[in-house]
């Protein structure tokens, strides 16, 4: 059942969607120009009123903690005409399973999931971008590891890094707010036509209450147009007869090892291409605190909120780091990096996960382009929360060569 | 594909491809064609790499014939035979990952009604018994009780004939193949009983020895799916291959197989009933009219 049915469904049939109500504006206009008031709410609220702007066609999502907040609310939007289709689907390879279908069919397309619930969709969601299927993924990170758990660690993030999958990484609930809005936009451009995923540290942001500065819920993203594609849609639409964009890319006997591995290539270059629209509305695909910094915090999520802080007490003490926010970790800003990072001495990397996924990207990065120390820490994980104190102490150890 | 929201100029005419303007001048794009006529018209499908003899290209054949609007129709498949004809189709052909039909056509099909609402645009799910009974299965119940709105055609071969022949859920109990060298151990999964207990439409299970039948059904699956919600088709369509069936025998098998335990039934609900027989009776009304 839809909104389209929405008679069936017990809706009088004089009602009116509030999504029809809303205004459609151009996307720098709701980034950049639209007033906007502040309000101090969770980030699955924040995710939820990111949700009610993004002009939604179908939504799916089986629960998870700490996904749930966001698609119970997500629920609520369908309800009130926020969102044109939403169901509950039968778990994780269903879910992502059918949003391929739905993105296919040329709607813009919402999903959540949570840690196991990433790794359970994995299989759909490895076969996203070669599908060329633009869609949202909000990703509200937690453990994955055994003993199961249910604690903040973004381990899950490396398992997309080389997917060909868009991938954010929000550091508050205002970031959990305005990425997923960009992630839509950028995600449904002709030259990018991929899926992006925006992660968030589950339970850090998606529990705790944060100031949230939004644009009036009167106005929303203009709607997918689904003929606007790098692929055709699956609408049969499209001429020729015989036209099947998805036999021919699969490898077996009907494609060439050639054809597959272009196939690939053209994916990575849809990555680097939607560079250039999250430069513009994200402001830039990096962050930089104190440029003409020797040392340098280099983090993404919400250890970039404890970087801040442990940048701040530094300054108390007449000591000035620099801090880099990497805000998109696919597409990599590998240029911004090097160019940020030529000078530093010291490059730490703190992060949620035991494995240090970033730490070892922007190792890959400065091989051979940087003089600087780099190191690969401080690390928590498991649920474990990052002190400040914890990332000034590395810092001290870092100058005394301890590290 | 639409003929009201693309219609090319006359003057591009001659520059459309031959297959198209075939399939629009003399095939099924905009007209239902019979079963009587093959091989007087375009079919959807002529070209394909399926063995020599196969029962289920057969079938793959007459439910492209079946299909009420194959302009307006998109195919979900996945792993196994039936993809390498299907994908050779003049009607687009999602090949998912392993098992994610009924959950892709779910999305799809929702989509699809938000961007045509004035269109019915019929989703097919055909796939085989490992496809959608084994490692499908989750994904096909749930698809069943949310009475999603396309039909899920199961190619029955009884075993996996693409990867070489293992059993499947579908293998009749005590048969010998690979992955079941002491015969299989249990049931061949009643998959009409579950269709039964999920409440669908309609129910259809048949062999491929009436063409004419296998059409009509199809066409009525997808019918009235669009109406009411998912429905069901089970096609006995042998593997010559593993179970060393000679060629020339294929359908000689099919008719003894129909006698002995596949027989055709159709299980229909009542207001589905009555939904075909007020368009059986229009459609006699203007086949009238046309006399």
């Amino acid at each position: 059942m839809s909104n389209l049915d929405f008679v069936a469904e017990g809706k009088p049939a004089d009602w009116v969607p509030l999504g029809e109500t809303q205004t459609v504006v151009d996307p720098m206009e709701m980034f950049f120009k639209l007033p906007r008031k502040t309000e101090f709410i969770t980030g699955s609220e924040a995710a939820r009123e990111s949700i009610r702007r993004m002009n939604v066609d179908v939504a799916i999502a089986y629960p998870i903690t700490p996904q749930s907040e966001t698609m119970q609310q997500a629920g609520y939007l369908y309800d009130e005409g926020y969102i044109k289709d939403f169901y509950r689907g039968e778990e994780e390879i269903g879910v992502m399973s059918a949003c391929a279908g739905a993105s296919r069919a040329g709607v813009r397309t919402l999903t959540a999931t949570s840690g196991p619930g990433l790794m359970r969709g994995m299989e759909a969601i490895s076969s996203w971008p070669g599908a060329r299927v633009p869609m949202i993924l909000m990703d509200m990170c937690r453990v994955i590891n055994t003993p199961l758990a249910i604690q903040p660690d973004n381990i899950e993030m490396s398992f997309m890094l080389n997917t060909g999958m868009l991938l954010l990484h929000a550091e508050d609930q205002q970031d959990f707010y305005d990425y997923p809005l960009v992630a839509a936009i950028v995600s449904e451009k002709v030259d990018v036509t991929l899926p992006c995923a925006v992660s968030v540290d589950g339970f850090f942001v998606t529990h705790a209450r944060g100031q949230v500065s939004m644009t009036p819920k009167e106005y929303k993203l203009p709607p997918r147009d689904g003929w606007a594609s790098a692929v055709p849609a699956m609408d049969n639409e499209n001429p020729p007869a015989r036209l099947s964009r998805d036999a021919p890319i699969q490898k077996s006997n009907f494609i060439s090892y050639h054809m597959h591995s272009s196939w690939q290539q053209e994916v990575f270059a849809a990555v680097e291409r939607s560079a250039k629209y999250f430069d513009k509305y994200l402001d830039g695909c990096i962050e930089i605190v104190n440029p003409d910094a020797d040392e340098f915090l280099v983090a993404s999520g919400a250890a970039v909120s404890q970087s801040r802080e442990a940048v701040r007490q530094e300054g108390e003490q007449g000591r000035k780091v620099g801090m880099i926010k990497i805000k998109t970790i696919r597409p990599w800003p590998m240029r911004q990096l090097i160019a940020a990072l030529k000078n530093a001495k010291r490059i730490l990397v703190p992060e949620f996960n035991q494995a240090g996924w970033l730490h070892k990207e922007l190792c890959s990065t400065l091989y051979g382009r940087t003089t600087g120390t780099m190191i690969g820490g401080p690390r928590v994980y498991g649920g474990m929360t990052m002190p400040t104190e914890m990332i000034l102490e590395w810092l001290a150890d870092a100058r005394k060569k301890q590290l | 594909m639409s003929f009201e929201t693309l219609r090319p100029s006359p003057a591009l005419k001659d520059f459309l491809p031959i297959e198209y303007k075939d399939l629009v001048e003399h095939g099924p794009y905009g007209k239902n064609k019979k079963v009587s006529d093959m091989g007087k018209f375009k079919e959807i499908i002529e070209e394909h790499p399926m063995c020599a003899g196969c029962a289920m290209t057969l079938f793959i054949r007459l439910m492209y014939i079946g299909m009420p609007n194959p302009e307006h129709t998109i195919v979900v498949g996945t792993a196994g035979c039936g993809r390498l004809a299907l994908s050779q189709a003049s009607v687009p052909f999602v090949y998912g990952n392993y098992g994610d039909t009924n959950a892709v056509a779910s999305g799809m099909k929702r989509g699809l009604d938000i961007r045509f609402p004035n269109q019915f645009k019929d989703v097919v799910v055909c796939a085989g018994d490992g496809g959608l009974v084994d490692i499908g299965f989750q994904g096909l119940m749930h698809s069943w009780f949310r009475h999603e709105k396309f039909v899920t055609v199961l190619l029955d071969n009884e075993v996996y004939g693409n990867t070489g022949g293992q059993e499947s859920g579908m293998t009749n109990k005590g048969k010998v193949l690979k992955m079941s060298p002491r015969g299989k151990k249990d049931e061949k999964m009643d998959m009409l009983g579950l269709a039964k207990v999920a409440k669908l439409d309609y129910i259809a299970r048949l062999a491929p020895t009436n063409p004419a039948r296998v059409a009509r059904t199809i066409r009525r699956s997808i019918l009235i799916a669009r109406e009411f919600g998912a429905t069901y088709v089970q096609a006995y369509t042998s593997c010559n291959i593993e179970y060393s069936i000679p060629t020339p025998d294929v359908m000689k098998d099919a008719f003894e197989i129909e006698k002995d335990r596949y027989g055709f039934e159709e299980i229909i609900s009542d207001r589905a009933k009555e939904f075909l027989k007020d368009l059986e009776a229009k459609a006699k009304a203007e086949r009238k009219a046309k006399k």
